[in-house]
């Protein structure tokens, strides 16, 4: 691990100074927020991340979970995943954000692990991972060892000719499809961003990954209230049951009124190169009937356009399986 | 001739390297180098270290002095910034029960108790963790008067090789305060994080079940 200095702002303004000073807040800042640290101290342990210098925003008072104006409700930067998905407004009001974040990791990891640290997890693609090998997103121009080569936990939508890795989260499907607003503290201010905008395709450019710039720091999460009546539910299929990474997932928010969907988001994960919101199944379904023949329609559509790499061509039926049955169990 | 970071002058012996680029050369080597040589050496900095011409009992450049709470006893120690609260248990405090396994968070075997919530010791840096109260196996209970969930791993043969078996100790008593169902798959559930090669899991879940039916950890 390459040596770095620590340092504990007091402050939201003096925590976006420091890392202000750096020349990007994407792959690569040699200045780093940290707080649970279970993502980034892995990948400095393997060179893949070298900050010279830590921010830790532990001491910052970005905890807690609010209610809002509109009937929704405010995740801190700094909620820890245990005590999220274990929340009872949470549990009660978006079951499909806690079985997302308890379907993801270990409990020793999710202690630790924080709501705006695990909007920034990084992907798990192995030649990331492995600074032996060509990789744009750690080093732009490199090239990309993942196409051609092992690619059966790879992504299939959104990906490029310069990456095809997978944005490995569970919390930020469900995010996606509760539609949630991310607020950040810059140096121009606050702001806030909706999650769907929040992303970056790869393009010519995996390594960036975000809109966020040099200072800005994620305070706060929202969430806004879901219409009466409405069900979620994320489903999470893998290669064993649990702390394992998603071959493919569905986060699925629906309701229906007189046997019609009236209200529907889809999202999808473990085989989008960023969390996956499908507006697509979602115009597919709505107003139609929530039948099984109308969820597969919508999955199919979901999946249009996916691009497949020689080993994870079976992840397009897997996910269109994943999200018909996640849509038919919500309303069950 | 190589140049020495700190001056620019050429080097003419290893003496002229200072303290400051051999650590930095010496963590380049990567995770064994971070590992092997700057954990012992922070060590060094709070006990008698025989002196040396360079840098008479200073502290070790680079290193910061921090405060940990462990198993109820207040260490000030001299740790760098990189040491984990795992490398920190095992070489500076001696505390080695707590089991170094993939040092990614992946298999359990460090796994501490953080103000009462469990958490694997690698991923966490020292220098963040004071003001904590950490609690390791040790803590936990002696050969003489074990914890009861030690002493039901024992009763259970809930171990073969033993090496994953702190952490999965100390996983399993954090988990009997946790939300969990009463039936063998919650265990399961509840300890997937603690890797265990051997395939002891049935006598494990065995052991956490017993304690859990009586209510005694």
């Amino acid at each position: 691990m390459q040596p770095f200095e620590l340092i504990t702002p007091a402050s939201v303004p003096d925590a976006v100074k420091a890392q202000a000073a750096a020349s990007t807040a994407q792959q690569g800042a040699p200045v780093r927020f940290i707080a649970g640290g279970t993502n980034l101290v892995d990948y400095m342990k393997l060179n893949v991340e070298t900050p010279r210098q830590l921010v830790e925003i532990n001491g910052l008072p970005l905890d807690k979970i609010e209610a809002t104006a509109d009937g929704g409700l405010k995740l801190g930067a700094l909620t820890r995943n245990t005590f999220v998905a274990n929340h009872a407004d949470v549990v009660q009001r978006y079951p499909v954000l806690s079985q997302a974040i308890l379907s993801g990791a270990s409990t020793q990891l999710r202690n630790m692990a924080t709501t705006a640290g695990n909007l920034l997890q990084k992907t798990r693609c192995v030649y990331y991972r492995d600074t032996a090998y060509a990789c744009n997103k750690r080093q732009p121009g490199s090239g990309c060892s993942a196409i051609g080569g092992h690619n059966r936990m790879m992504a299939i939508l959104g990906t490029s000719d310069k990456c095809i890795a997978s944005n490995p989260s569970d919390q930020n499907v469900a995010l996606m499809a509760l539609d949630a607003t991310v607020h950040i503290s810059g140096t121009k201010g606050e702001r806030t961003v909706p999650i769907t905008s929040f992303y970056t395709l790869p393009g010519n450019t995996p390594d960036r990954e975000t809109v966020l710039e040099p200072g800005d720091l994620i305070t706060h999460v929202s969430i806004p209230a879901l219409p009466a009546g409405a069900k979620s539910l994320y489903l999470k299929l893998r290669d064993r049951a649990s702390y394992e990474f998603a071959l493919a997932s569905a986060a699925v928010v629906l309701k229906t009124s007189n046997g019609h969907i009236d209200f529907v988001r889809v999202a999808l994960g473990g085989v989008g190169a960023v969390p996956w919101r499908s507006r697509e199944a979602e115009h597919a379904l709505h107003g139609k009937a929530a039948t099984a023949a109308n969820f597969r329609h919508a999955a199919e559509i979901a999946l249009h356009g996916a691009r497949p790499q020689s080993q994870n061509g079976f992840k397009v039926e897997l996910a269109k399986r994943c999200l018909t049955h996640a849509l038919t169990q919500a309303i069950a | 001739m190589p140049k020495d970071d700190d001056n620019g002058t050429p080097m003419t012996s290893l003496e002229k390297l200072s303290r400051r680029s051999f650590l930095t050369r010496a963590g380049m080597a990567g995770v064994a180098g971070a590992t092997l040589t700057v954990a012992p050496l922070a060590n060094a900095a709070v006990e008698a270290e025989p002196k040396r011409t360079d840098a008479p009992s200073a502290p070790i450049p680079g290193t910061m002095p921090i405060t940990l709470r462990v198993n109820g006893e207040t260490h000030r120690i001299a740790v760098d910034p990189r040491a984990t609260v795992l490398d920190t248990l095992r070489e500076t405090l001696h505390l080695t029960g707590t089991k170094k396994g993939c040092d990614h968070g992946q298999c359990g075997a460090c796994t501490v108790h953080v103000n009462g919530e469990r958490a694997n010791s690698c991923l966490l840096f020292a220098s963040m963790q004071q003001g904590k109260e950490i609690t390791t196996i040790e803590g936990l209970g002696t050969p003489e008067k074990m914890h009861p969930m030690q002493a039901s791993f024992v009763e259970h043969d809930g171990y073969q090789c033993g090496y994953c078996t702190s952490g999965q100790i100390m996983s399993a008593t954090a988990m009997m305060h946790e939300k969990w169902g009463p039936n063998d798959n919650d265990v399961k559930e509840a300890l997937s994080g603690n890797i265990c090669r051997c395939g002891a899991y049935p006598n494990i879940v065995a052991a956490v079940q017993a304690c859990r039916r009586n209510n005694i950890a």
